[in-house]
């Protein structure tokens, strides 16, 4: 994997650079990754200081201030940047603080789908006979129903939450992250290194975890990005359909499903929130992209 | 076949997996007395043993007979079949849009590798398949229906006009009706949803196009195609467009999935009569058995899909057809 490249051909440096510097070196190139990479670290940086940034409580309802248009329009003050909703909140107070639901939503969910994919991965290819018929089966099941419908219906049995949606989505997520380690686990386990492992007494455990799977992990990180923008859309979608977190969570799905009566009165309300969400997820997909790119071998040749 | 029995397990357990007594769930607030509650466990079959239960359930799903709706007391399977039409047209119209749109944007991307156009067309799909389209629904309510006001905001068609469905197809029933705008009608009701629910797929079908394209016309043939002086049209259509079509059925093969995910969501802000939106009222009405029924169609559906892709596959890819 670390065959060294030419990145730089001074005679100072003939030596093979550090794995996460060349990582970088590709990673740069792509505009469009570096774009997102930037975009990113705002949304966090947001998330992180929404008590400091935001202008208004998220919560807190001015009763003399219900559907105030955005600062640019004739009745818009700059009291209220991007204006108030239905019940007199400041909008621009809720997205920051939104902000920090869709990055703790996709971080757990991510986490949780990681966490278990991996595992189940690594036991179906490390087991192979019934073991695995089993897990595998059971993945092929879960991709025979369509993903939003499935969480639907896990939401609908563990009843509607914030939690419950999260907890959902990452079942749903799960087959995606079961094959690709499998697969993954299965390439590395013809190959000599680990049966030197082996050989040397290495026990299952340590075979899986510290022998095969670092080994398998870039496509992981791949699919792990590409599920945390997909975490953040599918528990936006099923907080629009009032499955997700509960009002008033200022969560951007939620928000829409509030204003989702305004849409003809009063654009600001339904357009803002969903802005916010296109943003971070294009953010996310362009980062994945740029990380896909760097990681993958194949493409590095060109 | 396994995959159905897993599924009919899956459909199986939901019901008994939801928190609480199902017969209080289906009683809902008013609660049922204790003779009325026995009397209802045994007409549902729940006194039995688990095995049984699910043995009589199979040999329903078998027979057709996928209970009744807790609501309507109609048979799951006449609902589901009432509204599925509604559901196919707009899917169909969806998938069709994408690809017709979807792959030409695709080749032509990847021809003119690096061009103005290129970098459009792939920063649109990127945006496209980072859209949450129940707000891009919402948006484009704003824009057509507010702002322009050129198309309904929501239903199949206008309720002006009334017919007998034939085919439950709207499109060729207003026809059929020879009602006068009857079909102008349906037809603008349905182009909204069309587009909302073509985005993804359409995003994903262009991207897949463009990296298969690219792929193709890097090979020998092509070459020696231009080499023996094919017109770049006649080395596009016929030798590389054909190869690079095989990854990108396989792609709308698997949008199926995606479309039924997005029917969820358009369906119930176009107020669309179909699976979708069906599936998400009777979730909220807490109606089981209709939403066990749906479940265990719509999968079904999506295996039946995919084999039809795997057969479509054999058809086009010469290498597969052969070697079976």
């Amino acid at each position: 994997m670390n065959q060294p490249v030419g990145l730089q051909t001074g005679e100072e440096n003939r030596a093979p650079p550090s794995p996460i510097r060349e990582f970088w070196h590709y990673f740069t190139e792509n505009k469009g990754a570096l774009a997102g990479l930037i975009v990113f670290s705002i949304v966090c940086f947001m998330a992180i200081f929404a008590d400091w940034i935001a202008p208004h409580n998220p919560t807190q309802q001015y009763r003399d201030a219900f559907l105030t248009p955005p600062f640019w329009a004739a009745e818009g003050s700059t009291r209220f940047l991007l204006g108030t909703d239905a019940v007199g909140r400041d909008i621009l107070s809720r997205l920051i603080h939104g902000a920090r639901y869709s990055l703790v939503i996709g971080g757990i969910v991510v986490t949780i789908s990681l966490i278990f994919g991996i595992s189940l991965g690594l036991i179906a290819g490390f087991s192979r006979g019934i073991v695995e018929i089993l897990i595998m089966r059971a993945m092929d099941i879960m991709l025979a129903l369509p993903s939003l419908l499935l969480a639907v219906v896990i939401v609908a049995i563990l009843g509607p939450s914030l939690f419950n949606a999260m907890l959902a989505i990452s079942i749903v997520y799960l087959p995606h992250l079961v094959r690709l380690t499998r697969a993954a686990a299965i390439t590395e386990l013809t190959k000599d290194y680990v049966t030197a492992s082996k050989v040397s007494g290495a026990g299952v455990m340590r075979l899986m975890v510290i022998t095969v799977l670092p080994n398998c992990m870039a496509p992981l990180i791949v699919q792990a990005t590409l599920s945390f923008s997909n975490a953040i859309l599918d528990a936006a979608a099923l907080g629009f359909l009032g499955m997700g977190a509960q009002p008033p969570t200022p969560e951007w799905g939620t928000m829409l499903a509030e204003a989702r009566e305004f849409v003809l009165s009063a654009w600001w309300v339904v357009t803002f929130p969903g802005l916010a969400i296109l943003i971070t997820v294009l953010a996310l997909n362009l980062l994945g992209d740029g990380l896909r790119d760097a990681l993958d071998p194949k493409l590095k040749r060109q | 076949m396994p995959t159905f029995i897993g599924i009919t397990l899956l459909t199986f357990a939901m019901i008994r997996l939801v928190p609480g007594d199902p017969i209080e769930l289906l009683a809902g607030e008013r609660g049922v007395t204790e003779e009325r509650h026995a009397e209802l466990r045994a007409a549902y079959g729940f006194d039995k043993p688990i095995l049984e239960q699910y043995w009589n359930y199979i040999s329903g799903v078998l027979k057709g007979d996928l209970g009744k709706s807790i609501t309507t007391k109609q048979p799951v399977m006449d609902e589901f079949f009432t509204l599925f039409p509604a559901t196919i047209e707009l899917s169909v119209c969806a998938i069709l849009l994408a690809v017709l749109l979807g792959v030409p944007a695709g080749v032509i991307a990847a021809v003119r590798r690096g061009s103005v156009f290129d970098h459009t067309v792939m920063g649109a799909a990127l945006t496209g398949y980072s859209m949450p389209i129940f707000w891009w629904a919402l948006l484009l309510i704003i824009f057509f229906s507010g702002i322009l006001g050129w198309t309904p905001v929501s239903g199949r068609i206008s309720l002006l006009y009334f017919f007998e469905p034939v085919t439950g197809f709207m499109l060729i029933d207003s026809i059929l009706s020879g009602q006068k705008g009857a079909f102008s009608s349906a037809l603008s009701h349905l182009i909204l949803p069309t587009i909302v629910l073509c985005t993804i797929p359409l995003a994903v079908i262009a991207r897949q196009t463009r990296s298969a394209m690219l792929e193709v016309l890097n090979e020998d043939y092509v070459r020696t195609a231009r080499a023996k002086g094919l017109s770049p049209a006649g080395v596009i259509g016929i030798h590389a467009l054909r190869n690079a079509l095989i990854p990108v059925v396989t792609v709308i093969g698997l949008q199926v999935g995606v479309l039924f995910s997005g029917a969820v969501l358009t369906e119930s802000i176009f107020s669309w009569p179909g699976i979708g939106k069906w599936l998400i009222d009777s979730i909220s009405r807490r109606d089981y058995p209709s939403v066990q029924g749906g479940i265990l169609l719509i999968a079904t559906t999506v295996i039946f899909v995919n084999l039809l892709v795997d057969v479509i596959y054999g058809l086009i890819n010469p290498r597969i057809r052969h070697t079976r």
